[in-house]
């Protein structure tokens, strides 16, 4: 099973090698990794995005925690959060094609924030399955360049009834 | 008032106790050792070869339990280190390694003896840092010596650039540290120890699994007093030995691949394990489908990634081994009634009769010197009274097998990483902090040959560690595989031709080389070696056929044993191995 996981850490050099040398030294798996300062520059936030059985993400989560570096480890997963990631795309259509890579644009919520006059650069922001979407309508349309930045993550507040 | 990072460090290391230090000079570390030169407290040791550093920093850690230090230079010397710093990382033993490296503004430039060595030991250090400068040394090494030692140990390099040692900075030592992020659980939950008591209580046929935390944590006291208490047996791993004592009558001896017969049985056979500081190596557990399959598990350890990494677990207790076990022993008396001894008394009989079917044994009558005999025969004439380091290998789990280890560091090997050329510079290290000590390496002619420099180191400093090689001519523990799983194809394990004259060797180093050819030499040549106040080789010509046994085939089940040749040449047994 997929697992995001969402860990706090000292903002120093080395820091992101300590976490990937981790994974790659016992052969777990990253499919994505963000990372980010967050509203205390000395701490940042990265989200990690693996898979594996309940045995191994038990593991990778007490690894973890054990790094120095690391302040807290949440896994996502067993909480109500919203995710999100970041796709830019470059395409360059056909004439014939341009009306319909806008109109695609647009039913994404895409912003076009570069033209030229052979390509368009499309930014798109949602839930991994939206830009995988997004990505196969445009594919047809001539995908010259494309960047994705990795999943990041927020647990939901939880609101209290009245 | 100001101070170079030169004096920063050596006054740092001061504040931390530290009173020995093993090193080699450098490039980048001269103005570091230019003060070294006058120092009257911090006493330098200059081992031959950086790894023998390490090494060294490393037996006198665990014989002592204090932190081990070592400063070498940048690029080779820092890298000479690296197998030093990963023997311990295994091990869990505390040290600090202090590193030089190119001046900051060169560093990422391909200077002149220039390596990354915090990215290269970031995987097998339990931290480590790169100094930029200088007024954040003090405290830097303040951080450094808490995390090595407390926690589950570990070693902590700090790179120290050449320009930090000599620009200047008050100096102010911090009384203490706080890392936010880094809160070892030292206390055990209560609520879980009292269930473990229980468990304890109502088992027919526990065990009790001790493994090096019991060291780390000095609870060999605790330990013992619990297992007397509740009458339950203990078997130590490898790393655990010495944590409870050896010649104790609940003691079933070291378990696992080369352990007893009696202990592998018992844990297969065991309703409840009480794990205590160890962490189910593949060497312990054998097969791990296989493993103690009617038994709950109860694993008692500081590092909660050891627990259910390898072996499911019943009842896990993240704590301190030292306060969990005083807090279970309290409990134990104040909330458990007395049912153990009774309900124990089938399971002690069984225990009993295993030890009678298959005891620690080997050929005591042949001609020619069984490497056991002479492990037997240091037991005898040190009345276990000794440290004894080990190389890895057969000599390694002779020296484990036949030698009793009734106190707590008192056995300096390299379990985790089985790093061959350890047991000389560990006996080093252990003899430096106790010098009226016998300190004993046992090891093997191919064993000492990687870091047989190191007699220099001791023969300068007058530390007289004795040697005693078990020399078969071999590579002996490869041997043993090739013979049992490789149709005896000695594929370059043959050392017949290149096996030094070490009589000579000791010799040309000032030291003292004695030879035993005969059984009926052995204990002469032992009586002569302990009574000299030097280093001295004992070079063993053993009988070169000789394997380890009992053995567990790799794969296997621990009670799938093999005990004799002829086991070995059973189409069943031979079966198994294979597998």
């Amino acid at each position: 099973m997929r697992h995001t996981i969402s860990i706090l850490v000292e903002n120093k050099f080395g820091v992101l090698s300590r976490i990937s040398g981790l994974f790659s030294g016992r052969g777990y798996n990253i499919e994505s990794l963000s990372v980010g300062e967050t509203i205390d520059p000395n701490v940042s936030v990265m989200t990690i995005v693996t898979s594996g059985d309940d045995w191994i993400v038990e593991q990778i989560n007490k690894q973890l925690n054990k790094l120095i570096d690391v302040i807290k480890v949440v896994d996502m997963t067993e909480l109500d959060h919203v995710e999100r990631e970041m796709v830019m795309i470059k395409v360059s259509p056909r004439q014939e094609d341009k009306a319909e890579v806008l109109r695609i644009a647009d039913i994404f919520r895409g912003r076009i924030v570069d033209s030229s006059p052979k390509t368009y650069t499309i930014e798109v922001t949602g839930e991994e399955k939206k830009i995988e979407a997004f990505v196969e309508l445009l594919r047809p349309m001539g995908i010259k360049e494309f960047v994705r930045t990795g999943k990041i993550a927020i647990a939901r507040e939880g609101i209290k009834k009245p | 008032m100001k101070m170079t990072g030169s004096e920063i460090l050596l006054e740092s290391l001061k504040k931390e106790g530290v009173k020995h230090l093993f090193g080699y000079p450098g490039g980048v570390v001269l103005n570091i050792f230019d003060l070294l030169h006058d120092e009257k407290e911090l006493q330098l040791i200059l081992t031959r070869h950086e790894q023998g550093a390490v090494h060294s920093a490393d037996g006198y850690a665990r014989a002592t339990g204090k932190v081990g230090v070592a400063l070498v230079t940048s690029g080779p010397g820092a890298t000479n280190t690296v197998t030093g710093i990963a023997t311990a990382a295994m091990d869990s033993i505390p040290m600090v390694v202090i590193t030089g490296q190119v001046p900051t503004m060169l560093i990422g430039n391909d200077a002149f003896q220039e390596a990354d060595i915090v990215g290269i030991t970031r995987p097998c250090t339990k931290y480590n840092f790169l100094v930029k400068n200088v007024s954040d040394l003090a405290l830097t090494i303040k951080e450094a010596f808490h995390i090595a030692s407390t926690g589950r140990p570990g070693p902590v390099l700090i790179d120290l650039p050449k320009d930090v040692t000599t620009s200047k900075a008050e100096f102010h030592w911090p009384d203490q540290v706080k890392i936010r992020s880094y809160n070892p659980t030292y206390e055990g939950n209560k609520y879980m120890i009292t269930q473990a008591a229980h468990m304890i209580a109502k088992a027919k046929k526990p065990l009790i699994i001790a493994g090096g935390g019991v060291i780390s944590s000095d609870a060999s006291k605790e330990l013992r007093e619990f297992a007397e208490t509740t009458g339950v047996p203990v078997t130590m791993t490898m790393m655990g030995l010495g944590g409870f004592p050896g010649s104790h009558k609940l003691s079933l001896g070291m378990l696992g691949m080369h352990g007893t017969y009696f202990a592998n049985k018992a844990v297969q056979d065991s309703d409840l394990l009480i794990a205590i500081g160890m962490r189910f190596d593949d060497r312990v557990t054998g097969k791990i489908d296989a493993f103690a399959p009617n038994a709950k598990i109860i694993h008692i350890d500081i590092d909660p990634t050891s627990i259910r990494k390898n072996v499911r677990v019943d009842l896990p207790i993240v704590g301190d081994v030292k306060r969990v076990l005083t807090v279970m022993n309290k409990v134990i008396h104040e909330e458990v009634k007395d049912p153990w001894a009774e309900v124990r008394k089938a399971w002690t009989k069984q225990i009993d009769v295993w030890k009678k079917e298959h005891p620690m044994d080997y050929d005591r009558d042949a001609d020619v010197i069984k490497p056991q005999y002479v492990i037997e025969k240091i037991n005898e004439l040190t009345k276990g009274d000794a440290i004894i380091a080990t190389e890895v290998g057969q000599n390694q789990m002779w020296a484990a097998q036949f030698y009793k280890y009734d106190k707590p560091r008192t056995w300096l090997s390299s379990g985790g990483l089985g790093t061959m050329g350890y047991g000389l510079p560990a006996a080093i290290g252990a003899q430096l902090a106790f010098p009226n000590k016998l300190v004993i390496d046992i090891a093997g002619d191919g064993s000492i040959q990687m870091n047989i420099q190191e007699l220099a180191t001791a023969v300068i400093n007058k530390l007289p560690v004795k040697v005693a090689i078990l020399n078969n001519r071999f590579l002996g523990m490869v041997r043993q595989w090739q013979e049992l799983f490789f149709q005896e194809r000695y594929s370059h394990t043959k050392l017949h031709d290149t096996v030094p004259d070490f009589v000579k060797i000791a010799e040309a180093y000032s030291a003292v080389g004695l030879r035993a050819t005969k059984k009926s030499e052995v204990v002469p040549v032992l009586k002569e070696a302990f009574a000299i106040k030097r280093p001295v080789f004992m070079d063993f010509v053993i009988d070169w056929t000789e394997k380890v046994y009992p053995m567990v085939p790799a794969g296997a089940a621990i009670d799938q044993m093999l005990f004799r040749e002829e086991d070995v040449k059973k189409p069943e047994k031979k079966l198994k191995a294979v597998k």
